[in-house]
C-alpha cells in the first residue's frame, strides 16, 4: 500500500469514537435480552441516542428509551423530549416514583439528597426492576468527574441496582464481558471516553438538536447561596425579599431546574457556546448543585444505584 | 508555579477569543492516540501525567484548584501528582482499580491515557491499559537506572502489542541533568529493547516534576536535541499500525428492518473492503459479493478498520453474529486449536478441568486450557516450565475450543488475535489472551475436522451431572455378576446417580470396551459385565479414566485379591448381592466418582 492510499485510510478522532461507540451499542442489543437506554434529555443523551440511530440504520432502536421524571425538569425539557422522541419515532418509557409525589418529596422541603435519592435514584431502580431490563445505556463520560475515571464501560451491578468498586471486571480490548445473572445487569457508557468538547464538537458537526436551555436568552431567576436559580414555575418558594429578574442566561449542564444553576451567557450559536466551555474551562458539575451535598458524594450516590 | 508561559496560553486563549470557528476547523480532524505510562512506585507517574495535564491544559479550573489547594499546605511548589491521586486513595482502601482513564488533547491530536497504578497486581493492570494503546512511556528514574522492572515493564508493553516505545529518564534534575547518566541508561536498555518487537523505541530525557523536555524543552538539557515528550506524542506514526491488509469482518448484529432489507452490522477489525468485493463466511465457506456498504450518512464504495458500517450480500447467505466475512483469498486461521500467551486476572487460578467461555470478536465459545506450556519468569523473562496460571502470572499455553474461531496471530492484528476468558460460574473476567498461533502442525486453514470432538466438557458434565464417568467391571464368567450389577444400578439409581448396566457377556471384547468408554465419556456411572479385561484393554481404560476404573472380583466373603498391582481392588462376597454392591457404591464414593 502506497503512503498516499495509507493517509486516506485514517478516521478522525471522532469518527473514531463514534465507531467505537456503535461498536459498544451494538455488542449490548445483541448480547442482551433486554437492554433500555437511559434518556435524560440532556446534550449527551441526545449524542447517545443519534449513535444509537447510527448502529442500526436503517433500522429502528431495538431498545426503549427511559426518561425518570421527577416532575422537576425544565418545562422546555419535557417539551424537546417529546417532540425529539415523536420525530424520531423513539420507543420512549417515562417513569416518576408514585410514592415519592404521593409524599410530595421536592427539593425544597427535603433537602437535594434526600430528594435525588427518592426521586431519581429510587425511581430509577423502581424503572429498570419494573421493565426486568438486564442492560442499561448511560450517557456518563469519564472526564465529567474525577470518580468516574476508572468507571468501566460495562459497570456491573448487582442484584439491587448497586455498584460494588471491589467487583468489577477487568476490560481488554474492546471485548466486554455481558454475562450476568438472573437479577443482575450492567450500566453501559458508550460515551466513556469522549470529552465535553468531543461532544460539543459532534453536536456542532452532525447538527444534533439540543434542548433550546443551553442557548442565552432571557429568563427569570432568583439568585440563592451563590447561584442563579430559573424560576421555571411558581412551586419555587420565593424567600422574603427575593424576586425573580430577568436575565441573559444559559445552562451548561441540565438537570431538575431547582438543582441547576444558570450561568450569566450571552452565547446564542454552538461556536460561542463552546468558545465559553472553553474559556472558562470549568469541571461540568459545577452548575450541577448535587455533587456538592458532601465529600465524594458522586461516589456515594453510585453506590446506591445512580447512573 | 508550574511553567506554563503565561503566553502561550494568552495565543490559545486569543486564537479562540477571535477565531472560534478556526479552531473548532482545527480541532476537528484530530487523531486519537491512545498511551499507557508504567512505571514502577515512585518512579514519577503521577507527576508526570500531572505536568501533561496541566501544561497541555487538560484539566479543569475545579481540578487545578483542588490541586493547588492540597498542594499549598505542603510546599511552595505544585504538587503534580495529585492530579491522578484519587487511585491512591482508593488503592489504601482496598479498591481494585485497574486503570484509571485520562484525557486531553492539542491542536493535533486527543490523548486518551490509560493509567495504572503500580502495585502487586501490576501485571493485570498494566495490561488492561495496554491492550489498546499505541504508545507505552516507560519510566526509569535517572538515578537508579535501567531495572529487572522496567524491562518486565517493557516485556509486557511488547506482550500486549504496543507498536511505539517511549522510555522517559525522570529525575534528571536530581542527576543534575548529567548526559553521561542518561546515555549510559540509554545503552543499557536499548541492548535490551532491541530484542522485543516494539516499531521504535524512541529515548527522552525528562524532569516530571521541573517541567523539562516534556512539554516545553529544556534549558539545562542543551545536549538533547530529540522531541519533547509530547512533540513526540503528537507526531508517532500511529495511522500505520492498523492493519489494512487483511479484511476481517466480525458480525455483531443482523438487521433486518423489514422484508426486503438484510444488513450484517459490524466494525471492520481489518483491512479494507470495497462495494463488489467477493466476500467468503467463515465457517460456512459460502462465497458471495457485497452488494453495498451502508451507513447513516449513506451508501460508500470502501470501508476500513475500525469503522463500523452495516454489509449487504448479493445472495441469500446465512449469516450470524459470531460469523466472520473476509477475502475468499486471504483467508484467517480457522481452527479449534491454537497456542496463546494467557495473562491470568483472577484471584482464583486457572483450573485446568473446568471449560470456560472464550470471547473473541463477536464470537464466544467454550474452551478449554488444555496444556500450560510454561510460564515467563518476569525477573529473568525466561520462560520456565509450569503447570498452573495464577493471579498475574504469564504463560504460554495450549487452547482448545469447542468449536473453531477465526483468527490471526496477535502480532498480526490485535483485534482478531485477542481474547478474554470468562468464567462460567462467577461470570468473571479471569484471562486475557494472545493468540500465537495454530497449534503445531495443526495448520488448520483448510479447516477440516472440526466439530468430531465433544462439545461438551468433562467438567460441564461433572457440574450437571453431579458425578464423573466411571467404570465398574465385573467378569462375565462369574455366575454372580449380573445380579451384582443390577443390585448396583438400584444403588445408584436411589441415591439419585446415573447409571446404566451394559451386558456384553455376549458381545466381542472390543465392542464391550467401546461401549463402556462412550457411557464413561457421557458422565454415566457404566457397571458392565463383560469378558475378563485383558492387559492392553485394561490399560486403555484406565488411562481414559484413572480411578474411576473398578475392576471388582467377586470373592467368597474375606478373600483379597488384587489385578492392578498397588490398586486394590474392592472385594465383595459373592452371597449376597445387596452386600456387594454396597462395597461397590461405597468404593465409588471414596474415588470421588461423585
Ligand atoms: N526531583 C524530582 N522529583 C520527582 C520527579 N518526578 C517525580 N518526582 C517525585 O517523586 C515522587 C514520586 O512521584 P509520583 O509521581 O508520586 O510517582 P508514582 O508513584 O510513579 O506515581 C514524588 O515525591 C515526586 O515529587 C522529577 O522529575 N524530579
Amino acid at each position: 500500500m502506497s503512503p498516499e492510499q495509507a493517509l486516506s485510510l485514517r478516521l478522525t478522532h471522532l469518527e473514531q469514537l463514534e465507531s467505537e461507540s456503535i461498536h459498544i451499542i451494538r455488542e449490548v442489543a445483541a448480547e442482551f435480552q433486554n437492554p433500555v437506554m437511559m434518556y435524560s434529555i440532556g446534550k449527551d443523551s441526545s449524542v447517545m441516542v443519534r449513535l444509537a440511530k447510527k448502529a442500526f440504520h436503517p433500522g429502528k432502536l431495538p431498545f426503549p428509551l427511559l426518561h425518570i421524571d421527577t416532575t422537576w425538569k425544565f418545562k422546555e425539557m419535557i417539551r424537546f423530549r417529546d417532540s425529539f422522541t415523536k420525530e424520531n419515532g423513539l420507543d420512549l418509557i417515562v417513569h416518576t416514583n408514585q410514592q415519592g409525589l404521593k409524599e410530595n418529596i421536592n427539593p425544597f422541603d427535603h433537602g437535594s439528597k434526600k430528594y435525588t435519592d427518592v426521586m431519581k435514584t429510587q425511581a430509577l431502580l423502581q424503572a429498570l426492576s419494573k421493565g426486568g431490563f438486564d442492560a442499561a445505556f448511560g450517557g456518563a463520560r469519564r472526564d465529567e468527574e474525577r470518580s468516574r475515571a476508572k468507571e468501566r464501560i460495562y459497570s456491573f451491578r448487582d442484584k439491587h441496582g448497586q455498584w460494588d468498586p471491589k467487583n468489577q471486571r477487568p476490560e481488554l480490548w474492546n471485548l466486554y464481558n455481558g454475562k450476568v445473572m438472573k437479577g443482575e445487569s450492567i450500566r453501559v457508557f458508550p460515551l466513556s471516553n469522549w470529552t465535553e468538547l468531543d461532544i460539543w464538537l459532534y453536536i456542532w458537526l452532525e447538527k444534533i438538536p439540543i434542548v433550546p436551555l443551553y442557548f442565552a436568552a432571557e429568563r427569570p431567576v432568583v439568585e440563592r447561596d451563590g447561584t442563579l436559580v430559573m424560576v421555571d414555575d411558581d412551586r419555587i418558594p420565593l424567600r422574603s425579599g427575593e424576586k425573580p429578574r430577568m436575565e441573559l442566561v444559559r445552562f451548561r449542564t441540565l438537570g431538575c431546574y431547582p438543582l441547576t444553576g444558570a450561568l450569566p451567557s450571552g452565547a446564542t450559536t454552538l461556536p460561542e457556546i463552546i468558545k465559553e466551555m472553553l474559556l472558562t474551562k470549568y469541571s461540568e458539575r459545577q452548575g450541577r448543585l448535587i455533587d456538592f451535598d458532601e465529600d465524594g458524594s458522586m461516589e456515594a450516590k453510585k453506590k446506591e444505584g445512580y447512573f | 508555579m508550574a511553567n506554563v508561559t503565561k503566553e502561550e496560553q494568552a495565543a490559545e486563549q486569543e486564537f479562540i477569543e477571535k477565531d472560534i470557528l478556526g479552531y473548532l476547523a482545527a480541532h476537528q480532524r484530530k487523531e486519537l492516540c491512545r498511551f499507557t505510562t508504567v512505571g514502577s512506585v515512585d518512579d514519577g507517574k503521577s507527576t508526570l501525567i500531572g505536568r501533561l495535564l496541566y501544561d497541555a491544559h487538560g484539566l479543569y479550573e475545579d481540578q487545578l484548584r483542588a490541586v493547588e489547594r492540597a498542594s499549598s499546605t505542603k510546599s511552595q511548589t505544585l504538587d503534580l501528582s495529585l492530579v491522578t491521586d484519587g487511585l491512591k486513595a482508593e488503592r489504601e482502601q482496598g479498591i481494585t482499580i485497574d486503570v484509571a482513564y485520562r484525557y486531553f488533547s492539542t491542536q493535533k491530536r486527543k490523548f486518551i491515557i490509560a493509567d495504572t497504578p503500580g502495585h502487586v497486581q501490576y501485571t493485570r493492570n498494566m495490561a488492561t491499559g495496554a491492550s489498546t494503546a499505541n504508545v507505552a512511556i516507560v519510566l526509569i528514574d535517572a538515578r537508579l537506572g535501567v531495572l529487572q522492572q522496567s524491562r518486565r515493564h517493557a516485556y509486557i508493553a511488547s506482550l500486549l502489542g504496543i507498536p511505539h516505545l517511549a522510555v522517559c529518564v525522570n529525575k534528571m534534575d536530581l542527576k543534575d541533568y548529567d548526559r553521561g547518566v542518561y546515555d549510559g541508561i540509554v545503552k543499557v536498555f536499548r541492548d535490551f529493547s532491541s530484542r522485543l518487537g516494539f516499531r521504535d523505541v524512541t529515548f527522552i530525557p525528562i524532569s516530571a516534576l521541573k517541567g523539562d523536555n516534556i512539554v516545553h524543552g529544556s534549558q539545562a538539557m542543551p545536549w538533547y536535541d530529540g522531541p519533547t515528550l509530547l512533540s513526540f506524542l503528537e507526531t508517532v506514526p500511529i495511522a500505520g499500525d492498523q492493519n489494512h491488509e487483511n479484511f476481517r469482518y466480525p458480525v455483531q448484529y443482523v438487521l433486518r428492518p423489514h422484508l426486503d432489507y438484510r444488513g450484517f452490522a459490524g466494525q471492520i477489525a481489518s483491512g479494507v473492503v470495497k462495494k463488489g468485493d467477493p466476500v467468503m463466511v467463515l465457517p460456512s465457506r459460502k462465497t458471495t459479493k457485497v452488494k453495498g456498504i451502508d451507513t447513516y450518512e449513506g451508501e460508500r464504495e470502501q470501508a476500513f478498520s475500525p469503522m463500523s458500517v452495516t454489509l449487504r450480500l448479493e445472495d441469500e447467505v446465512d449469516v450470524s453474529r459470531g460469523d466472520m466475512l473476509v477475502h475468499p483469498k486471504d483467508l484467517p486461521h480457522v481452527t479449534d486449536r491454537f497456542e496463546a500467551m494467557l495473562v491470568w486476572m483472577n484471584e482464583r487460578p486457572l483450573d485446568p478441568e473446568k471449560s470456560y467461555l472464550l470471547k473473541h470478536t463477536s464470537a464466544l465459545v467454550r474452551a478449554e486450557v488444555e496444556a500450560v506450556l510454561g510460564h515467563t519468569d518476569l525477573e529473568t523473562l525466561a520462560e520456565v516450565p509450569a503447570t498452573g496460571l495464577a493471579l498475574n502470572d504469564i504463560g504460554r499455553v495450549k487452547m482448545r475450543c469447542h468449536k473453531p474461531i477465526f483468527f490471526d496471530a496477535y502480532a498480526k492484528s490485535r483485534a482478531t488475535g485477542a481474547f478474554i476468558l470468562i468464567d462460567s460460574i462467577s461470570n468473571n473476567t479471569v484471562a486475557a489472551g494472545m493468540i500465537r498461533g495454530p497449534e503445531d502442525g495443526k495448520s488448520a486453514r483448510a479447516g477440516e475436522g472440526f466439530g468430531s470432538r465433544s462439545q461438551v466438557s468433562r467438567a460441564e458434565r461433572r457440574e450437571r451431572l453431579g458425578q464423573g464417568g466411571a467404570v465398574v467391571y465385573l467378569d462375565a464368567k462369574d455366575p454372580a455378576a449380573k445380579d451384582v450389577a443390577f443390585a448396583v444400578e438400584r444403588h445408584l439409581f436411589d441415591r439419585g446417580r446415573v447409571a446404566a448396566v451394559v451386558d456384553g457377556s455376549a458381545l466381542a471384547p472390543a465392542t464391550v470396551l467401546e461401549m463402556s468408554r462412550a457411557f464413561a465419556a457421557a458422565g454415566v456411572i457404566a457397571v458392565v459385565v463383560g469378558p475378563a479385561l485383558d492387559g492392553g484393554s485394561r490399560e486403555a481404560l484406565s488411562r481414559d479414566l484413572g480411578d474411576a476404573l473398578m475392576e471388582v472380583r467377586i470373592v467368597p466373603a474375606g478373600g483379597v485379591e488384587s489385578i492392578v498391582p498397588g490398586r486394590p481392588i474392592p472385594v465383595t462376597s459373592s452371597g449376597d448381592p445387596e452386600r456387594s454392591a454396597d462395597s461397590i457404591v461405597a468404593q465409588l464414593e471414596s474415588r470421588r466418582v461423585f
